[in-house]
């Protein structure tokens, strides 16, 4: 079971499209484009698996794979990082 | 939530800017013919080291990531290290430029030694006789001088930033080697008929088959940045990796050295002067809600170029390129890939184009003779 946290180089700034997240170590600026997404970023580290992060933000199931696929590439940009 | 989609949000603002650019300070060393802000004299309202951190104090409430430090030569300030550190200390992770004329050893260790800050070498040519023409004389072995000692301090990948001219255009790929020799990161950016550069404009900005050049050059290597300044070269093909838009008073701005706040760093004019930091309320209520700035969130109309074809690419090109050289804002750039700014210009009387804003140049007085 993948889990992830939020990188601690990493600063989120809501935005009204969701928000920025700036990681000072790489200096990569990259877009949350969905407020849902956000929130499930900020909440990571709270759960123990992705699925479990997932259920708990009220995301709708047919949902979570486009959501998993995101958290992935923000994991391979170094906001998130598996733990 | 599409790239359009996403364009479109910005296009209407967001609640602190993405890339801040502060210029500390109006006095320079060099005189740089194109210099977008006409410096040369320090002035004698430039925010003071406690104004100027409360600026910083500011930015981090706002969650400004960065805050690209320019000029000016930003390092003639006495405070500069004492800023850059109260920065950096605040989180608000600072990117300065520099022409390099004072980097020493020393401070190349320093800087080295300083989490969270880039620095960028400004350099217009890749052999002093280039260089120098634009610069002034012995600005190119400076700027050498400066990267050496920040790699024999280890800096890093700083960056090594470069404004195209038509005469460093064919100089390109021995800026690459320059930044490979160095381990550094090549920046190029777009040349803007702004501060002396309006004067110089004509003389020195690319030619249209320059320009299809350094597009080609620039696809070729994504890696190359560029400020995403080069976006009307989108028309010419598949876009520059970047937003594509023109990010005045939405993503960008400016603040100036005595707190002025503008669209973007090179529309030092009073029709794009939205506030000052020293304003009740200060730069989060010039940001959000002055009237210059709302305005050029609201949608706007492509003009002359709504036939355009290109028009989605290209964005109609650069406001401060528009303006300065006499074209209105809702046509196409002077630059325009399809040949109609070209054909706009011959349409401009001589001498109707805005004089650029404050010139440091010569020096400011504060009091008036009668």
């Amino acid at each position: 079971m993948t889990a992830y946290a939020l990188d601690p180089q990493v600063a989120i700034r809501p935005e009204p499209f969701g928000a920025l997240a700036y990681h000072y170590g790489n200096r990569r600026l990259t877009f949350l484009r969905d407020p849902a997404l956000v929130a499930v970023v900020r909440d990571l580290e709270r759960h123990d698996s992705v699925d479990e992060a997932l259920a708990a933000s009220g995301v709708e199931a047919a949902r979570w794979p486009s959501f998993r696929q995101a958290l992935a590439t923000l994991a391979d940009s170094g906001i998130l990082h598996v733990r | 939530m599409s790239a359009s989609q996403l364009t479109d949000q910005l296009k209407q603002g967001l609640d602190a800017p993405i890339c801040l650019t502060w210029e500390v300070t109006y006095g320079c060393n060099l005189a740089c013919i194109h210099c977008l802000s006409s410096s040369g004299r320090r002035d004698p309202r430039e925010l003071s080291t406690a104004e100027a951190m409360a600026v910083i104090d500011e930015l981090r409430e706002l969650q400004v990531f960065y805050v690209n430090i320019g000029g000016g030569e930003p390092t003639i300030r006495p405070d500069f290290f004492e800023l850059v550190d109260y920065a950096v200390a605040n989180g608000v992770g600072v990117k300065f430029s520099t022409n390099g004329t004072t980097m020493t050893p020393e401070r190349a260790r320093r800087l080295a030694g300083t989490d969270y800050l880039d620095v960028q070498i400004s350099i217009d040519g890749a052999t002093a006789a280039t260089n120098d023409a634009v610069r002034g004389e012995g600005s190119f072995a400076a700027a050498r001088r400066a990267m050496d000692h920040l790699a024999d301090a280890a800096f890093g990948p700083f960056k090594i930033s470069v404004v195209i001219t038509r005469h460093n255009v064919a100089q390109l790929d021995a800026f690459e080697a320059m930044a490979a020799d160095y381990g550094a990161q090549l920046r190029l950016t777009r040349l803007r008929p702004s501060g002396r550069g309006a004067d110089t404009w004509d003389a020195l900005h690319p030619t249209s088959e320059q320009q299809v050049q350094l597009y080609r050059w620039l696809v070729d290597r994504p890696g190359v940045l560029t400020g995403d300044s080069f976006f009307h070269l989108s028309a010419l093909g598949e876009s520059l990796p970047g937003l594509n838009l023109c990010g005045a008073g939405r993503v960008v701005c400016l603040i100036d050295p005595i707190g002025d706040v503008y669209a973007c760093p090179f529309v030092l004019h009073d029709d794009f002067r939205a506030g000052s930091v020293r304003d009740a309320g200060g730069f989060a209520h010039v940001w959000r809600r002055s009237d210059l700035f709302l305005s050029l969130r609201q949608p706007t109309s492509a003009g002359a170029c709504a036939s355009c074809g290109s028009f989605d690419a290209c964005q109609g090109g650069c406001m401060a390129a528009k303006f300065f050289t006499g074209l209105p804002l809702d046509g196409p750039d002077p630059e325009c890939v399809r040949g109609y700014g070209e054909l706009a210009l011959a349409g401009v009387a001589a001498g109707s184009a805005p004089a650029p804003g404050p010139g440091h140049s010569v020096p400011v007085s504060l009091t008036r003779r009668h």
